[in-house]
């Protein structure tokens, strides 16, 4: 594979920012800030003026797509290594807290760090193999993950429960003397849901702190790099095994704990759905893809908008349930009697397949393209 | 000693069926480079189409494939021009993505047209079975053996002295280098989709009279067990496909008969074939056939 496979998909340098000065800010801009701001408002405030457990859950779901997201969008867009096997770290993280936190009453802190810490482990033992396989095999490469924690939790039955499957519903929330269980805010009693949802929204923070800082320090720099000529970046001195393996277990890492989290807010996990499936990985380069490879906001905004997808479809369905002239049945429907052309499920894995080909074809920098080709435009000047 | 003849045997013909798919998965290779997820997706609409001509409307098998074939091979063209071809001179990791969007959506149009569970194919050999002393041997087997040599022949003429071929080749290789010398590229890649899917249809048709015939829209899957298959034996070789294939069957086949290991859980042999590719990865990255590649820092 030669370098600067992904170079389409990534934004183009701004001409207005002078090369060679180090003007890479946290929030870039008045816009950037002012985004940042309202971002952060309205995740205070959602749970409070949203009743509808629906939107609560949904939204929160949300949050953790976005935290897995921002970590295949690190591997993905700053380090250039695409990875099938991100649905595999998910599952990790999904039965470690079924285990310690919902079996053996681990606190948050210490099964969110379990997580992370296993998550990190199995993505660092990854790492060697993209120096071996590059581009397209690591792809493949990366399927095996699928299948082979597939298996496991198949087969782990002492561990996982087997097919039977293992609740997480016991697991701790408690943070100190926060329980996100069992929360309170401004003279509001809030319900599990909506502590997960300020759980998730949190941990989407932090988690894209960690990555924003990463890429414009000199680690992320060297990912970049690697990502648009590994072997170039090789020959002046950057080491591909240190921030490939960096890059790996970060990403998993990240996975992981939005796994476990994740876990927690389906209270019920088996090995097939929805865990553990490839179908869960193209999601997530879906999402990176329509949110804009190469920054990290898009990560945030791709899961927001794709990752309740399946969810939203199931719940309107209704709205789709339309039959088709001429054929006699409805489009989608989650009655098989009717015999829809699609069911609810099958729709929106048809959906995002859907999505994933049209991005791709036609705006393949994503939302953050359109973004900045907008933004341009304001600024008066032609859009690249 | 009959297990194990037994034994192979099968391994041998599953691992057709692995070369049968892989084999698609080679010649979208050789011509642009990528891997072609929806492979497994035009498995599945192949077969099910079969049945639609020749179970359903009655039409004789042979004439049946023959016309799915073509079919088929119109639909890979379609898809190409559709989704594809704006593709040409783009990094090929976009297109493998775009054949994992197309894969998804494939898979969803066969459920949605063929709604009715359990779809029997019905084939000229059926169930029939022949026994050579205490070994059982299935027609379908043979068929499937028969039909890998034929188009591993024909694969490897086609490569090696159609001006078609070569000019795929070409392609894969360079494809500003093979436009300069004439050769079109939209055209190598029209056809080696044309063939990667008329070739699917051959093998959805061998995986599910393996299976006796019930047709189901998850067969497709066969084709994730096949990238290892394609992988093993080196991308770009036809004849690699073909020693992967058989490899990957044997060893599922024989860690079902022999790996009878409690701590391994079962379907173990589910998880061999990428197990087995990642270790000969690790030795040559390059697969057992595969054209080597210099690389040094």
């Amino acid at each position: 594979m030669s370098g600067g496979f992904l170079r389409r998909m990534l934004p183009s340098p701004d001409p207005a920012r002078p090369a060679g000065v180090s003007v890479n800010p946290l929030l870039p801009g008045a816009g950037a800030k002012v985004a940042a701001a309202v971002t952060v408002a309205g995740v205070v405030i959602c749970p409070l003026v949203l009743d509808d457990p629906f939107w609560i859950t949904v939204l929160g779901n949300a949050g953790t797509f976005a935290v897995a997201a921002l970590g295949l969008s690190l591997l993905t867009g700053f380090c250039g290594q695409v990875s099938l096997g991100h649905a595999a770290f998910l599952t990790v993280g999904g039965y470690l807290v079924a285990y310690f936190g919902a079996g053996l009453g681990w606190p948050l802190p210490a099964w969110l760090a379990l997580a992370a810490a296993t998550g990190a482990a199995i993505g660092a033992l990854v790492g060697p193999f993209a120096l071996r396989f590059k581009g397209n095999y690591l792809v493949v490469v990366t399927l095996a993950l699928i299948f082979v924690v597939t298996h496991v939790t198949r087969n782990w039955e002492g561990f996982t429960g087997g097919f039977d499957g293992i609740s997480t519903n016991k697991a701790p929330l408690a943070l100190g003397g926060l329980d996100f269980g069992d929360m309170s805010a401004f003279g509001q009693r809030l319900d599990r849901q909506q502590g997960l949802f300020y759980l998730s929204w949190i941990l989407v923070g932090i988690s894209a702190l960690v990555v924003r800082n990463l890429v414009r320090s000199r680690p992320g720099r060297a990912m970049q790099a690697i990502r648009d000529r590994d072997l170039a970046a090789e020959v002046i001195g950057v080491s591909n095994a240190r921030y490939k393996i960096a890059a790996f277990a970060i990403s998993s890492a990240l996975a992981s704990m939005a796994g476990a989290v994740y876990a927690v807010g389906l209270r019920f996990i088996t090995p097939n759905e929805p865990l553990a499936e490839l179908f869960l990985s193209i999601r997530f380069v879906a999402i990176i893809i329509v949110g804009g490879m190469g920054t990290v906001y898009g990560a945030v905004v791709g899961a927001l908008l794709l990752g309740p997808l399946p969810e939203l479809v199931k719940e309107f369905v209704s709205y789709l349930d339309v039959t088709i002239p001429g054929l006699g049945r409805p489009l989608v429907s989650d009655t098989v009697a009717a015999e829809p052309l699609f069911s609810t499920s099958a729709f929106s894995e048809a959906l995002f397949g859907l999505l994933l080909v049209l991005a791709l074809l036609f705006q393949p920098q994503g939302i953050a393209g359109v973004v900045r080709s907008v933004r341009m435009r304001i600024a008066g000047r032609a859009p690249r | 000693m009959d297990k194990f003849l037994q034994l192979l045997l099968s391994g041998v013909a599953l691992g057709g069926i692995y070369a049968l798919v892989a084999l698609g998965f080679v010649v979208i290779y050789k011509s642009s480079g990528a891997f072609n997820f929806a492979q497994g997706g035009f498995v599945t609409l192949g077969v099910y189409m079969v049945y639609q001509f020749g179970t359903d409307w009655g039409l004789p098998f042979w004439l049946a494939l023959i016309l799915v074939m073509i079919a088929m091979a119109a639909v890979g063209m379609f898809l190409e021009r559709l989704v594809i071809r704006p593709m040409v001179g783009k990094p090929t990791f976009t297109v493998v993505l775009i054949t994992l969007g197309l894969l998804l959506i494939i898979e969803q149009v066969v459920r949605s047209v063929w709604t009715t569970p359990g779809l029997v194919l019905s084939v000229p050999w059926g169930n029939g079975r022949s026994q050579l002393g205490d070994v059982t041997l299935r027609h379908a087997d043979l068929w499937t053996m028969v039909s890998v040599a034929v188009l591993l022949a024909a694969f490897f003429g086609f490569f090696r002295y159609s001006r078609t071929g070569l000019g795929m080749r070409a392609t894969a290789l360079d494809q500003e280098a093979a436009a300069a010398q004439g050769i079109s590229v939209g055209r190598s890649f029209a056809v080696s989709w044309a063939v990667a899917a008329a070739v699917a249809v051959v093998a959805g048709v061998m995986l599910v009279s393996r299976g006796g015939g019930a047709l189901s829209p998850a067969i497709g899957f066969v084709a994730l067990a096949a990238f290892p298959a394609m992988i093993l034996g080196g991308l770009d070789s036809a004849g690699g496909a073909v020693v992967g294939g058989v490899l990957i069957g044997l060893a599922e086949i024989m860690s079902q008969g022999y790996l009878d290991v409690s701590w391994l859980g079962s379907n173990v042999e589910v998880v061999v074939p990428y197990v087995l590719m990642v270790l000969v990865l690790l030795w040559r990255p390059e697969g057992l056939l595969g054209t080597r590649r210099v690389e040094r820092v």
